[in-house]
Formats: C-alpha cells, structure tokens, sequence
C-alpha cells in the first residue's frame, strides 16, 4: 500500500519527537495525544516529551514479518513502560532477539523503522536499544 | 423486548475455496440457512464483514448480498467491527427483531481471504490494529497475541504445554466437523516442532486464512413456532470496546472487552457464568482461549490453562469450549466466525452436531463469544434451548 507523505509527516511530532499530552487534572501523560482523558473527561492539557528510558513489560520476536521489514526479519516488539508511566509500543533494535526479556532496561534510539517498496518513504521513528552502560 | 429465537443456520464450504467468490460463499450459507429454516421470506439482512475491500476489492456487501440470495430490494448493510463483524451482524439482526421493527432477519457473515496474497492478507488483517502506533512499527496479530502470552506466561506461569492443549483440544473437536478447514488431530509434539512465527506463538498456536461464510434466521417466537422446526432462544446480547492499541491497557493478561461484553449478556439473560454450561471462545491465537476464559468468568485469572491440560474444557469435561474445532481447527474467515459461533451453539442446542462432536449431556444454555482484534472489541451471545 502507497505511504502518502502526508501521513508520515503528520505524525512527526511523535515519531520524531515522542511528544505526548498531559492532562491538568488527572496529571496523567498520554502518548499518542489525545483531544480528551478519558479518566476525568478534562480536555486542559499541556505538550509533554516523552522520557528515553524504559523497562520492557512485554515482548515477541517476530518470525514471519511483513515485506516491508523483510530486511530486518527476525525483529523484537516491545511494550515499554517509560520512567514516567507512559507505555509505548515499538522495535527494539541493536539487540539480540533471543536475549530480549521482561524487565529489561532500555533506550529510546532514532532509527529508521520502515521502507517502502523501490521508490517510496523511508519512515524513521523511536525504537528501543538494550541499555549497555 | 421481544423473545428472539434462531430458528435455522447455514453455512458453506470452509476453506480455500478458490472456485467460490464472496458472493457465491455468502449465497451457499444464506440459502442453506433459509431452507433449513423453511422461512418463506425475509424482512431484512446483515452482513459481517471485516474487509471485503482489501480481501477482494468488494464493499456495499448489502446490496451485493441481497441481490445474490434472490431479494433485490431487502433493506441490506454491511457491519464491521473487525474479527467480531459476525457478531455484531448478529446482535444488529437481534435488536431488529426485538424492537418490532421486523418479524424474520438474515444474519450472516463471510470472509473472502484467499483473493489477495498471504502478505495482502496479513496487511488486511493488521487494519483492526492501531495502523499509526503498532503496525507502522511491524506489528503483525500473532505477535500482539504473543506479546500477552509472554506476559500471561510471566504471570500465571503459563506454559507450553497448555497452549498445545488449547491446539490439540480444538483440532480432536475440529476433525468431527464436517465444515472445518483443517479437520484432522494434532499430538502436542506436532505443535511444538512447528515453525515458529512470534515467540512463543507457533504455527499450530494460529487460526489459519479461510473463505468461507455462515448465516443464522434471527425471528420472533410466534415466526419460530410456527415453522415447526427445533429453535433456541438468544437470551442476552452484550458488547464492549477497549484501547484498539495494547499498549494502551493496564493489564495485557485480561481482555476487559471480553469481560464487559460477558457480563452485559449475562444481566440481559438473568443469569450468571456459571449458568453457562459450554462456550464458543475466539481462539484466534491459542492463548486467546485460555485468556478469555478467564476474562468472561468461566476460570479464575491463571487457571485455564492447568483446566485445559486436565480436559475440563473437552467434549466429555465439565464445560466443553469450542465443540466446532474452533477457529484453530475449523478455520478463521473473520467476518463469518462471529456467526459461525451461534451455528454451533444452535447445533449442540438442538442436538444436530455431528456424531463424536455432540455433547453427551443436556444442554440448556451456551455462550458465544467473538472478539476483533487484540481486544479492542468483543460481543457475546446466550443462547437457550427452547
């Protein structure tokens, strides 16, 4: 399916930048924004960026990928719950697929997440890097 | 509200049916069902589908459908909600007859899934995703299902062993429908020696892409008595949606969809779970079964799986799931399981399941449960014998 640049540069803000929405009363981040908190119904919130640590609450590795990660295939995916609660889902990268397990340590990394047949968008995005240090 | 009843279900071949199109697969269940049914017309119909456009290139199903089963002119519509399409085709059909709005409603459900690629498939598929925050990321459903075993496993200290049984159970059930797909009995081993596709989720742990429709005569119980024929009764409908992403949820162990839907059916009915003496479950993925039995009630969180390994949930065992093979055995059209799920119900409610598959004790009531996605939207169904 054609990627519409329009559609890869909408999402800029989160790709490139994770930013997230806090609500004023509930104080609670949620990542992608969204216009109401569905909680408390308040729709005051303030831009927040994401934190770029983590642990991993879950995870596969993906065996049988699509075409457009074929060159990445076997990957691992993630849900990660970052320092300020806010779980996010993405690749993790750099890692040893068969090493990846809950509870481990991570950073968040800007890497390219997908390629899109011969001519088209090269989509980058956060994904998530075993933390080595 | 009016008494709804199922008064005659039908289905068509399951499978790659490469020589049937959408149509043709809807038609063969439609007028199966209303044959059986001996219904001499019908006042309205719903179509469950999830994507006859990216399967086949194909939407306004009401108006395809009704011209193919032989009643141009029926008010038709096509109801989507992901993998659960069939049952909220359903559950539409279900509030029509309940409101006297109508007296007899065709509700049916069809997938076409082999008239595009596996890769076009799986992209089809990956739509009742979130497309922005999981798929764009290389999710694909058996690894959001895989990520829940994984923390089902760290949790409740699932195993192996009880997703083969899961597997094993829905193919020994499967391989005595003459309907399934894949109709033959697994061993554990053959389970655990398949490839695998997103840890820890293996091929034999997958429902497989299948065409194939069903349909169900949703009328008043004056219509059903007076066709003569055995009926049930649907005595409570419920539905729920959650987060579409995964991510999103407090528990991934639970699906609170699942568990909402349950017990909306159950306050409609009047009744509790453990009223229910045998279920149809979406086992799109064999930890889903074990995690909506414990989402709707029928197990305490963690305990499916050892219930599975000892046979609780067989034919012979206290509360039977997925008599028809389940969509592991008996295949996965998605549109269609949701409708599928009710055949069944109808099928051991009256006692016409196949030899070997029927339920050897008195049934009253059963539930079917069908869900889209990973959890993002789930409808149940009780039905009682009449």
């Amino acid at each position: 399916m054609t990627m519409f640049s329009s559609r890869n540069w909408r999402e800029y803000p989160q790709r490139y930048r994770m930013e997230a929405v806090k609500f004023k009363k509930s104080g609670k981040t949620y990542f992608p924004p969204r216009s109401i908190d569905p909680e408390t119904g308040d729709c005051e919130a303030e831009m927040v960026r994401l934190p770029d640590l983590g642990k991993v609450v879950t995870y596969t590795v993906v065996r049988v990928a699509p075409s457009q990660w074929g060159d990445m295939s076997p990957y691992a995916l993630a849900i990660v719950e970052l320092t300020d609660g806010a779980k996010v889902f993405g690749q993790m990268t750099d890692v040893d697929v068969d090493k990846v397990t809950i509870g481990m340590d991570v950073r968040v990394e800007f890497r390219r997440v997908q390629t899109e047949d011969h001519h088209g968008v090269l989509s980058y995005a956060y994904k998530f890097v075993p933390k080595w240090w | 509200m009016k008494t709804v009843c199922v008064a005659g279900v039908g289905m068509s071949q399951w499978g790659e049916v490469w020589r049937k199109s959408l149509r043709q697969l809807f038609a063969d269940a439609a007028l199966d069902a209303i044959a059986k049914s001996g219904v001499d017309h019908i006042d309205s119909l719903y179509v469950g589908c999830m994507s006859g456009g990216l399967f086949a290139q194909q939407e306004h199903l009401g108006s395809l459908m009704a011209d193919y089963i032989g009643m141009p002119g029926l008010p038709a519509m096509r109801v989507e909600s992901a993998c659960a399409s069939g049952g909220m085709a359903f559950r539409a059909a279900f509030f029509e007859v309940a409101s006297g709005a109508a007296d007899i409603v065709l509700a049916g459900g069809v997938e076409k899934m082999t008239d595009c690629s596996g890769d076009d498939a799986t992209a089809a598929l990956a739509t009742a995703a979130d497309q922005e925050y999981e798929v764009f990321h290389g999710a694909t459903f058996p690894g959001l299902y895989a990520m829940m075993a994984h923390a089902h496993m760290a949790k409740y200290k699932t195993t192996r062993s009880m997703l083969s049984a899961v597997a094993v159970k829905n193919h020994h059930n499967g391989s005595m429908n003459p309907n399934a797909q894949y109709p033959f009995k697994i061993k554990p081993e053959t389970v655990e020696s398949s490839v695998m596709v997103a840890d820890p989720l293996r091929i034999l742990d997958c429902s497989p892409i299948t065409d194939g429709a069903a349909c169900a005569i949703v009328c008043t119980e004056e219509v059903a008595k007076k066709l003569g024929k055995p009926y049930v009764k649907i005595l409570g409908s419920g539905a729920a949606t959650d987060t579409i992403q995964l991510a999103q949820r407090a528990d991934l162990t639970t699906i609170k969809a699942a568990t909402l839907a349950s017990a909306r059916a159950l306050k409609m009915a009047g009744r509790t779970i453990k009223d229910i003496q045998f279920a149809e479950v979406h086992d799109c993925f064999t930890i889903a079964e074990l995690i909506v039995l414990e989402s709707i009630g029928v197990y305490e969180p963690g305990c499916a799986g050892p219930g599975t390994l000892a046979g609780e949930t067989g034919l012979d065992g206290k509360f039977p799931v997925n008599t028809s093979g389940g969509l592991k055995s008996k295949g996965h059209p998605v549109g269609a399981t949701g409708i599928a799920q009710i055949v069944e119900i109808y099928k051991q409610l009256t006692r016409q399941a196949e030899t070997g598959r029927q339920v050897k004790k008195d049934l009253k009531v059963g539930m079917a449960q069908n869900m889209g996605g990973s959890g993002g939207s789930s409808v149940v169904h009780i039905l009682e014998v009449a």
